[in-house]
Formats: C-alpha cells, structure tokens, sequence
C-alpha cells in the first residue's frame, strides 16, 4: 500500500518534470530560427507548464495543507525541486533544444502510455491529455532530428554534438528507485526501467535514419530525483521566482 | 495641373472604393494604392513580431503559472498575427525575405509604443490594456479597408485582441486591489504608457501627411484625432473604476463635445522615438537581426534537406 506523502512525492516529481522543461522552451519565444517555429515552441512550452499546473493542482489535493499549485513552483528551492536533470539544461542552440525534445518525447510518450493506466484516476486521465500531447511532440521533433541530421554539414555537427551532449542525462529516464518501485507495484507508477530497451531501440533506429551516431555509454549523471541538480537549475529559479519573493504572500 | 489627370483605371477604381466594394490581389490599382497599402501591412506586421519583445521579456518572470500561460498564449497570438499580415501584404507581390530586410535596414518601421521598455509586471498590464486597447480601436476601423485580404485579416485578429486587452486590464485591477506597492507599481506603469499609447495614433491630422489620400482610397476609415479620442474616452473610465489617475492634469470631460478634453503631446517624443533614438529602439531591431541571423543555419538545413529529397524521390521515379 502506497500512503498519502509518497504519492505526494511521485507527483510533484512529474510537476517539476513539466515545469523546467516548459519553462525552458518558454525561453524561445520572439528566439525561433523563423515565426512559424517560434510559435510552434511557444505551442510545446505551453503544454508543458500546462501539465505542471495539472500535476501540482493534483499535488495541492493530496497535501490539503493550503498550498496551491503555485506553492510548488515559486516557493521552494534548488534542493526541493525532484525534476529529472535533462529537463533542466539550458535551452542551448536550436539543435540542443530539438535534440532533447526528442530524446525526451521518446521516453515520454511510452510513459505516459503506461501512465493512462493507472489505478489512480486523476494521474490516468492527466496522462489521457499528455499522451496525445506527446503524439504531436514526438512527430514534430523526430522531423526536426531527420531535417537537421541530413540538412547541412554544419546542421549535422550540431545535432551531433547536442546528442553526445545529452547522452549522459538519459540514463536517469529509467532509474528506479525506491518510490518508483513502489509505485509501480500499486500499478500507480510506471517501471520506467522497462521501457529503456524499446527507447534505444527507437532512438537508435531514428539518429541512423538521420545519419546520426549514437554515442557510447561512457558518462552518466544522475540525481535529481534527489535534489542534487546542475548549477544552471538556481538561475532559473531566480528568474522564474523573482515576483514572487521580492513580493511575498500577495494576489497577481 | 498633372496630378488632376486621371486614367480611366484610375476614375474607375475610385468609383469602386466609393461604393464600398474591397479591391482585390488581382484586380487592378494605382501603383501608389499598392505602396500605401505594403507601407502601412508591413508595418503592422512588424509592430506585431516586434511587439512580443517586451512581452516576452516577462515570459520567464510571471507571477503564477495561469499568468504565465494566458502570457504565453498572448505573445503567441501576436506572432500569429504578424504572420496573417504578412501573408496579406504577399499577395500586393511583396515576399516576406524583402519585408523583413526593409526592417532591418531601417526603412520599414513598426509602432514606436514597442521601443518603450518593460520594467515591471504593471507594464506588462498596462500594455494589454492599453496597448492592445489601443490597437483593436484602429483595428476595429481597419475591419472595413477598402483591401479585401487587409480587411479580413483585421476581422480574425480582433476576435483575438479583445482577450489580450481583457488580460492586461485584468493584471492592473488585481494590482490595484494589492499591496501599497503593487498599487505604486500600477500606477507608474499607467503613467509610463499613457502618453506612448496616445502616440500610437500617429499625428494629429492637420499635420498627418499620408492621411488624405489614404482617406479617400479608404484605406483609412477614420482620422488619427477620431480614434484617439475614442480610445481616451474609454480608457478613462477604466482607469477611474480601478483608481488608477491619467497623467494628465490638464483632462477633463467636455460637455459640448461629449468628449474628454487632454492636454498637449509631447510630439518631440514620438519624432525622437520614430526616427530610432527612442529607449529601446537599437535593442529591439539588434534582437530581431541577431535571432534572424542565428536561425540561418536552421533555415539553410531545412532548405538542404528538402533539396536532397526532392533529388531522391525524382531519382527513384
Ligand atoms: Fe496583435
Ligand atoms: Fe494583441
């Protein structure tokens, strides 16, 4: 049996999962390589932060102590924050953002495929939204990937470096811990270290069709489900929660 | 005497605007009517793409996620709004590559408001609402151009402006129900984009000097002075609801008229700030060019990659 403060905790991770990365494609706006782009990123940070919102709603419901979903992105800090380490990078160039988006939707869609699943309604109809989200996603970014791949010599090198960049972060996406396994048992979660074999399957078979190497397994970094980010995550707090702690407590 | 002369083309097509018909990409129109009219779109397309700068100078900075969203979604729809107008100005025979040069070379321009910084939350309230407030009055009025492809493009994007305006009012009430300092911080926003918003209408018109003609073409519904006075009658009232005062010490409701009375604008201001000297005008065009300049090598993959597969395909055929 699953209590009260671990689902909690299971769903404020997905929350600051959505929330890092919308905020993070939020920063292409009036940036994109030409306007169509730029108001198709602007569509994907939207549905990230709107997924936040859900998750952290969900997360206000089962805490029933007065916080809001607000609460969760503007008053806690670096050590708080459980979002898994990709979703936090810089934005990067347009290669590193597209190349993320699409290491990242690979793994979320198939996530959220299991995650529709769940005994628990509220995380099952959330991921119901996400998931057809993701389909979208997932399109978009793998054309990106065969575009920038197969485009120019300069677009190769790019997306090239920005996969061997990120390689190291895509470990954690199938790290199961405790709460994880936990979850998981109670068909709440999802065992997230079963959908890594079909991940490098896709993922490979998409970077060769695009004339991409996949790099070697020869680095990883880990530790956001722990608190233990990169230092670029801090930054984006002070930015993203500046409002709200020169002004505490008020209405905006 | 030269200028009296006119072409039967040109009396026929002035028989047309006059009765109200829209002229059309493919009719025929005095080259000048074309020219006015990829002056004024490009320009409104550009006021458009350059407005989400300041906008989105707050994205990351939002209060709370629902504002961070409806932000979103605003800045967003400017950008939609600057590509319709940009689609609309092609069909005069113009490409988007040659409108987005005239802006980085200085020759087009876009709405002087934008060259104003966003210092604060407040301004990002103050602008939806006056500054979008402002632009559905002269939108609202461009819905009946006499340019068929204009016209309806100014049809679409009002239904959307009122949202944005709605937002930015929206901001200002609940400020000025806040704290001492968020009230503070509301008003100064109101009296930084009172005047700007003001100048948006361009010169009075007396000293307009495009007006007449475009008057005549029906490119132009209404004068300069007609949708000022219209936009300061109900922003005034918005402003008293929520307690919020004009800088303006010289307003005051005109009975005869029916109207609110103002004081002078500083028309050095916006000469300074249209002719490029303005607060933010070097950042505003330097971040357009910069961004232009760095998706280039996204724009050229895309362009190789469809090459390479066109090749393909017409090989494998
Ligand atoms: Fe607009
Ligand atoms: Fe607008």
């Amino acid at each position: 049996m699953i209590d009260k403060e671990q689902l909690k905790e299971f769903v404020l991770r997905l929350g600051d999962d959505s929330l890092v990365l919308g905020h993070r494609l939020s920063q292409w706006s009036s940036n994109g390589p030409f306007l169509e782009e730029d108001l198709a990123l602007t569509n994907v940070a939207l549905d990230y932060v709107g997924r936040a919102r859900m998750f952290y709603g969900y997360t206000a419901e089962i805490a029933a102590d007065g916080s809001t979903e607000d609460s969760y992105a503007y008053n806690r800090d670096c050590r708080d924050f459980t979002n898994l380490l990709i979703h936090e990078l810089p934005r990067g160039d347009f290669a590193f953002t597209m190349a993320r988006q699409y290491l990242v939707d690979e793994f979320s869609l198939a996530y959220m495929k299991r995650l529709k699943l769940s005994r628990d309604k509220t995380l099952a109809a959330i991921a119901e939204k996400a998931y057809k989200e993701d389909l979208y996603h997932l399109r978009r970014s793998t054309s990106w990937i065969l575009r920038l791949g197969d485009g120019t010599t300069q677009s190769h090198d790019r997306l090239q470096n920005a996969i061997d960049d990120l390689w190291g972060y895509t470990t954690e996406l199938f790290e199961m811990d405790e709460l994880d396994q936990e979850m998981s048992k109670a068909d709440v979660g999802v065992d997230v270290a079963s959908l890594q074999p079909e991940w490098i399957r896709q993922v490979t078979a998409t970077l060769s069709d695009a004339t991409l190497t996949v790099p070697a397994n020869d680095w990883v970094v880990t530790g956001g489900r722990k608190g233990i980010h990169t230092e670029a995550l801090g930054h984006m707090l002070s930015d993203m929660q500046f409002l709200q702690r020169a002004y505490p407590g008020q209405q905006w | 005497m030269s200028e009296e002369v006119k072409s039967e083309q040109e009396v026929l097509f002035q028989k047309r605007i006059d009765a109200e018909e829209k002229i059309e990409p493919k009719d025929w129109m005095p080259e000048k009517y074309r020219q006015t009219l990829i002056r004024q779109m490009s320009q409104h397309a550009h006021s458009e793409v350059i407005g989400m700068q300041p906008e989105g100078n707050w994205l990351t900075r939002a209060p709370t996620l629902h504002r961070k969203c409806i932000l979103l979604a605003k800045v967003q729809d400017e950008g939609g709004h600057g590509l319709y107008l940009y689609s609309a100005a092609e069909t005069l025979g113009i490409s988007r590559d040659e409108l987005v040069k005239a802006l980085h070379d200085g020759v087009a321009k876009y709405a002087s408001i934008f060259n104003y910084p966003a210092l604060t939350w407040a301004d990002i309230g103050a602008i939806g609402w006056l500054v979008d407030g402002a632009a559905i009055v002269n939108q609202i009025s461009l819905q009946r151009t006499s340019y068929g492809p204009y016209a309806r493009s100014m049809v679409r994007i009002c239904k959307e402006e009122s949202f944005h305006q709605r937002q930015g009012y929206q901001i200002m009430v609940t400020l000025s129900q806040g704290s001492h300092e968020q009230k503070a911080m509301a008003q100064d926003a109101l009296d930084r984009f009172w005047w700007p918003s003001l100048m948006m209408f361009g010169p009075h018109d007396a000293e307009s000097a495009h007006s007449a003609q475009s008057m005549k073409w029906k490119i132009k519904r209404q004068s300069n002075d007609q949708l000022r006075q219209k936009f300061i009658d109900q922003s005034v009232k918005q402003a008293d609801v929520i307690g919020l005062k004009i800088p303006d010490p010289a307003l005051k409701w005109n009975a005869d008229r029916g109207h609110y009375d103002i004081g002078a604008i500083d028309w050095s201001e916006f000469a300074r700030v249209i002719k490029g000297d303005g607060p933010c005008n070097r950042q505003r065009l330097q971040h357009h060019n910069r961004v232009h300049a760095e998706g280039a090598w996204v724009r050229d993959a895309v362009a190789a990659y469809e090459a390479k597969h066109k090749q393909r395909s017409t090989r494998a055929a």
